[in-house]
């Protein structure tokens, strides 16, 4: 298995100054969010890997930069041996952008509503010069609808519907990795699960590659072959999902899975999560996790950890 | 019915050669014994009957009226299509592309909307008068005139376009586009520009009665369409120089027609945007 998405010490910072003049008068320095510090990871060809946490944790700012939709402040990514976050060799950077897909969050959105289904899953294809004929009827049975719907327009589908159009178009450009950004969060429960079958059996058939970024434990669970869990814009814990599963080992891991509804916790006592996600702009000293961290001692207010491999997990803890 | 009156009204102007019983620009056809008959009363000297009168040079004002409404609805067609092709491409370059580009285009529209249009109208027609040489001024007078509006109206479907490409440019439509490679340009004609039209052919309609009526104003002050080739803001002018004479026609059925074809486009884009908006469907 080689690696296929490569991420290092990527890092995004957004900036949230206030206008010129009232930075001027109000004597305020430039303010800076860090949406992503310094997030390293690896993808395998052909496995699923999931990207979770709460909002704000920036896990669809990685997925954006990774199919270079935002620009990285910091750091690199590596499409196939190739950084796409260079400038340098343009022919060959959009040559791996080539390889890359996304499915997005709101299939309401993410369909143009004046373009006919035929058009919207052709565009990838064409763009690239691949051959279009007869491909968006293939491509259509392929997700699960009729050939007919080529002619149709996006109004005249269901959520899920439009969902597997979006996965034909994205599948359009014969991609190796799609991202996929909560692909299903905005579906009915019961659509869900069709659509993540979907996408499953899509990724064993052509082997693709999915980044699949999520809040939801449970989808996370059915989808992934690795889990990365982001507080805070940085990587605390990385593991396989039977690992992470079974040994979550950094106590943010750990709170996230007692927060989650379970089918088995009827009568359970829930600990809920205790305090919020700390303001990015002004992110805690040490490890940004200790205002809410059970475990935290002096050490963790003033030393950043750093991610120590235990096993097969990656972690970044003073207490494990 | 407003949809009936101004294809009636459109299709008089277009078949004004046909229609009209006289043709008001033909010196060998007017006969200056038959000004000043009223409507449908026989001329004093030739016994002549017009439906709706003749002015001083006895021409036809029916004839008037049609040959009137061709210039008008010509010069207030092409001004908001002029204004209209300007404005949009500006709003979606400043939505689009933003930054300064953005900040430029719109502080131009806002300079510019200060103005009162009718004064910016004024002030290019000014210019172009100055450099034209005085034997194609009567040519150029109906161009000058499509440019003077047109350039005075484009800021309102410059602001309603920016408008709309910054709510669509966030949708994940674009960003699916975007992420493939497509260029800008084809990001902005092909995906942005069709999801806002349907608010544009609102103003469109609205921005044509207007023009219609800045036409006729400007005509009405002198420096719109020439005598030779009355606009029916022309007309009007030249009938309110009879109005306290006794010769009311002259002023009044002109006067009524513009009413007629401005409150009837009016009433047509009220309802276009009740039509084209999905939520009072």
């Amino acid at each position: 298995m080689s690696v296929i998405v490569r991420a290092k010490a990527l890092r995004r910072l957004f900036d949230v100054s206030k206008p010129w003049l009232n930075r001027v008068v109000e004597r305020e320095p430039k303010a800076f969010l860090t949406a992503v510090a310094d997030v390293d990871f690896e993808i395998e060809e052909g496995s699923v890997y999931a990207l979770v946490g709460e909002s704000g944790s920036g896990k669809s700012t990685i997925g954006k930069m990774v199919v270079g939709l935002t620009s990285a402040t910091d750091g690199t990514i590596e499409i196939d041996g190739i950084a796409i976050t260079g400038n340098d060799q343009k022919a060959k950077i959009s040559e791996a952008r080539q390889k890359l897909q996304m499915i997005f969050q709101d299939p309401y959105a993410s369909l143009n509503p004046r373009w006919k289904v035929r058009d919207i899953i052709a565009e990838p294809a064409k763009l690239r010069g691949l051959e279009i004929k007869g491909l968006p009827e293939r491509l259509l049975q392929q997700v699960g609808l009729s050939p007919e719907d080529a002619d149709k327009y996006p109004h005249e589908f269901s959520g899920g519907q439009r969902q597997r159009i979006c996965i034909a178009r994205a599948l359009s450009s014969e991609p190796k990795v799609i991202v996929c950004d909560e692909p299903t969060s905005a579906l009915d429960v019961s659509v869900q699960s069709q659509v993540l079958n979907l996408m499953s059996d899509l990724q064993e058939q052509l082997g693709l590659t999915y980044l699949f970024i999520s809040h939801d434990l449970t989808v996370v669970e059915h989808m992934a072959d690795k889990i990365g869990v982001l507080y805070l814009g940085a990587l605390v814990e990385e593991a396989p999902k039977e690992t992470l599963f079974a040994s979550p080992l950094h106590p943010y891991t750990r709170m996230l899975f007692d927060a989650a509804p379970r089918l088995d916790g009827f009568g359970r006592e829930i600990d809920v999560p205790k305090g919020e996600i700390p303001d990015p702009i002004n992110p805690p000293p040490g490890c940004s996790f200790h205002p809410r961290c059970p475990l935290a001692t002096s050490l963790c207010k003033t030393v950043r950890p750093q991610m120590r491999l235990i096993g097969d997990t990656r972690v970044s803890c003073h207490h494990v | 019915m407003s949809f009936f009156v101004v294809v009636s009204l459109i299709m008089g102007a277009i078949f004004a050669p046909l229609l009209a019983p006289y043709d008001p620009f033909d010196p060998a056809t007017l006969n200056l014994m038959n000004g000043f008959t009223g409507p449908l009363t026989p001329n004093q000297f030739t016994q002549d009957v017009f439906v709706l009168g003749t002015d001083d040079q006895g021409r036809d004002v029916l004839s008037t009226i049609l040959f009137g409404m061709r210039i008008s609805l010509f010069v207030g067609f092409s001004a908001v299509f002029l204004a209209m092709i300007l404005g949009v491409i500006l709003g979606l370059l400043a939505g689009y592309i933003g930054g300064w580009l953005d900040a430029v285009i719109m502080r131009v529209a806002d300079v510019q909307l200060t103005f009162p249009s009718i004064l910016v109208a004024m002030l290019i027609f000014g210019i172009a008068k100055g450099v034209t040489p005085a034997e194609f001024r009567d040519q150029v007078a109906i161009w000058v005139l499509i440019l003077a509006i047109g350039l005075s109206d484009w800021v309102q479907f410059a602001r309603v376009v920016r408008g709309a490409t910054l709510v669509e440019r966030q949708k994940e439509y674009v960003q699916a586009a975007q992420l493939i490679g497509r260029a800008n340009l084809a990001v902005m004609l092909k995906h942005i520009l069709p999801n806002v039209l349907n608010p544009v052919l609102v103003i469109a309609t609205i921005s044509l009665a207007l023009a219609i009526i800045a036409e006729a104003t400007l005509s009405f002050l002198g420096v719109g369409a020439p005598p030779t080739k009355p606009s029916l803001g022309t007309l009007i002018r030249i009938g309110q120089e009879y109005m306290f004479s006794g010769e009311w026609w002259i002023l009044f059925f002109p006067a009524i027609t513009l009413l007629a074809l401005a409150l009837s486009i009016n009433l047509l884009g009220d309802w276009l945007r009740d039509a084209l908006n999905p939520r009072l469907r």
